[in-house]
């Protein structure tokens, strides 16, 4: 379980982040929205610890983020898998390698067992034959799809994706979707989300936040978002003519 | 002031660096893998350069003590200790800053910009340590080592000219570099190259570790990671032989 209290945060010329308050469960896929700009990833950095927050608190299971010593974040983390919006692949390493520094750093299983584990992730999202190649060489759904099997290499307590599926086409972002559904629901994991795509709201959003301009400006299940009338979220979930028309 | 804040957050990166690794196989491997990347790699940079060097002193030696009175012998003895004292450690080194330095600060500056950095954080895994924990260590057992190979390829550059232009006989040249050799001249240089080492691939690292922004930047970071390099090398320099020879 993470819980954020009231987290605020500014950069020089404006705030990104006002007051927010929010409670991810485990075992069910959490959902940050929000148009291009709303804040969506400097709350994810927030969340890991990457950025300091200027006020506000970030739980993870009731025990406050910030009184971790550096050494205890760094444990803490070996049981986060993380997606960055860009992906963030070593380039010096191939596929596999991308893939393998996690488990040589904090497993001791074989040589095989690694390289099962790879394969087997890898092909949960598409990638098999991909092994030996530079992240120079891959596409940019490619790369994505190598950095969420990176992500979940180490069967993480926590799963938390910078727009996992944007830049793929339709099937394998659904694919995307009910990988990170099945493995939120498999290993009771606490998973958090952000996306701008409606598509995923409606597959997998149990639990959806709604972000604009900072403030957290709508909360609830994919069943409440068709019939909310909070003018700004149906401004964002109804934004073509043709949604428009079929609201 | 922006002096002060560059050092302490030098040092407190240092303390990052040297805290207990994860995993030693994996910290060994990376060493090899650096000494082979950095150092290797430089073979053939420091072979040109130590050769036109000594090549380069042997002239000027003979032309400056072209003197009746003055045995021959005493070009390529103090080609020798020239090359052994300056040439061959710091002037090699400020050109490894370079190319190493360089090489170093894009390498690492890329990895921050491009998030790799924050990715290594969030796995758990001490950034810091894993990147540069290695390179350091690298490069401060493989400088040595070119230093070394630096002071023959030297005296060979030296000995080629002496010959090729008759400056010296074979005979007075062999004899000369022989002549009145210390040793402890040699340990002043490999311990000056250590130190050297540790510098660049420490200033370099500092400079891309901390690279904000995004290419540009990368590429801010690396000159300013040469310069730095280059102007702690002279420091350290003067520092060691006011130290160890005087
Ligand atoms: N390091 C930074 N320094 C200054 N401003 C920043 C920084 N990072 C983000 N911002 C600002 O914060 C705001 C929110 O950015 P953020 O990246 O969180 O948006 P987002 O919701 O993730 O958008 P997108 O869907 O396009 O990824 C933007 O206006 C951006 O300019
Ligand atoms: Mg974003």
């Amino acid at each position: 379980m993470i819980r954020i209290e009231s987290v605020s945060k500014s950069f020089e010329h404006q705030q990104v982040l006002k007051q927010i308050d929010a409670r991810f469960n485990p075992g069910q896929t959490n959902l940050i929205i929000g148009r291009s700009g709303s804040g969506k990833t400097v709350l994810m950095k927030c969340i890991i610890g990457l950025i300091q927050p200027d006020s506000g608190n970030i739980f993870y299971n009731d025990q406050k983020f910030s009184d971790f010593t550096p050494q205890q974040q760094l444990q803490f983390r070996k049981e986060m898998g993380v997606v960055f919006q860009a992906g963030a692949l070593f380039d010096s390493m191939t596929v596999e390698q991308n893939l393998k520094l996690p488990m040589d750093f904090f497993t001791n299983q074989s040589q095989k067992e690694k390289t099962d584990r790879i394969n087997f992730c890898l092909q949960r999202v598409n990638l098999e034959k991909s092994n030996h190649l530079y992240p120079s060489e891959l596409s940019g759904g490619m790369k994505k799809r190598v950095a969420i099997a990176r992500a979940i290499v180490l069967n993480p307590k926590y799963l938390i994706c910078d727009e996992p599926n944007s830049g793929l086409d339709p099937l394998t972002a659904i694919l995307i979707d009910n990988l990170i559904r099945e493995i939120t629901l498999e290993f009771n994991t606490t998973t958090i989300i952000n996306t701008h795509d409606l598509n995923s709201v409606m597959e997998i959003g149990d639990h959806v936040i709604f972000l604009s301009e900072g403030e957290k400006c709508w909360e609830g299940s994919r069943e409440d978002i068709l019939h909310t009338d909070n003018k700004t979220l149906n401004d964002f979930v109804f934004a073509s003519e043709l949604m428009k028309k079929i609201q | 002031m922006k002096l002060f804040y560059h050092l302490g957050r030098y040092f407190l990166l240092l303390r990052r660096i040297f805290s207990k690794p994860e995993n030693h196989r994996l910290y060994f491997k990376q060493v090899i893998h650096e000494m082979d990347k950095l150092g290797v790699a430089s073979l053939g940079i420091v072979a040109i350069i130590s050769f036109f060097m000594g090549m380069v002193v042997i002239i000027h030696m003979t032309i400056n003590m072209g003197n009746p009175l003055i045995s021959d012998i005493y070009n390529s003895y103090t080609t020798r200790d020239v090359l052994v004292l300056e040439f061959s450690s710091t002037v090699l080194c400020l050109i490894l800053a370079g190319k190493v330095g360089s090489n170093i600060a894009s390498e690492i500056g890329t990895m921050r910009v491009t998030e790799q950095i924050d990715a290594l954080e969030t796995m758990g895994i001490n950034s810091a340590a894993y990147l540069i924990q290695p390179k350091i260590i690298g490069m401060m057992l493989v400088i040595p080592v070119l230093v070394t190979l630096s002071i023959f390829i030297g005296l060979a550059g030296g000995m080629f000219i002496a010959k090729i232009g008759n400056l010296v006989t074979m005979n007075d040249f062999l004899f000369g570099i022989r002549y009145q050799f210390k040793p402890y001249y040699v340990v002043y240089s490999l311990v000056k190259s250590v130190v050297f080492a540790f510098l660049i691939t420490s200033v370099s690292a500092y400079h891309g570790y901390y690279t904000k922004g995004g290419a540009l930047e990368v590429g801010r970071s690396s000159t300013l990671a040469v310069v730095y390099s280059m102007i702690t090398i002279l420091i350290a320099d003067y520092l060691i032989t006011q130290i160890m020879l005087s």
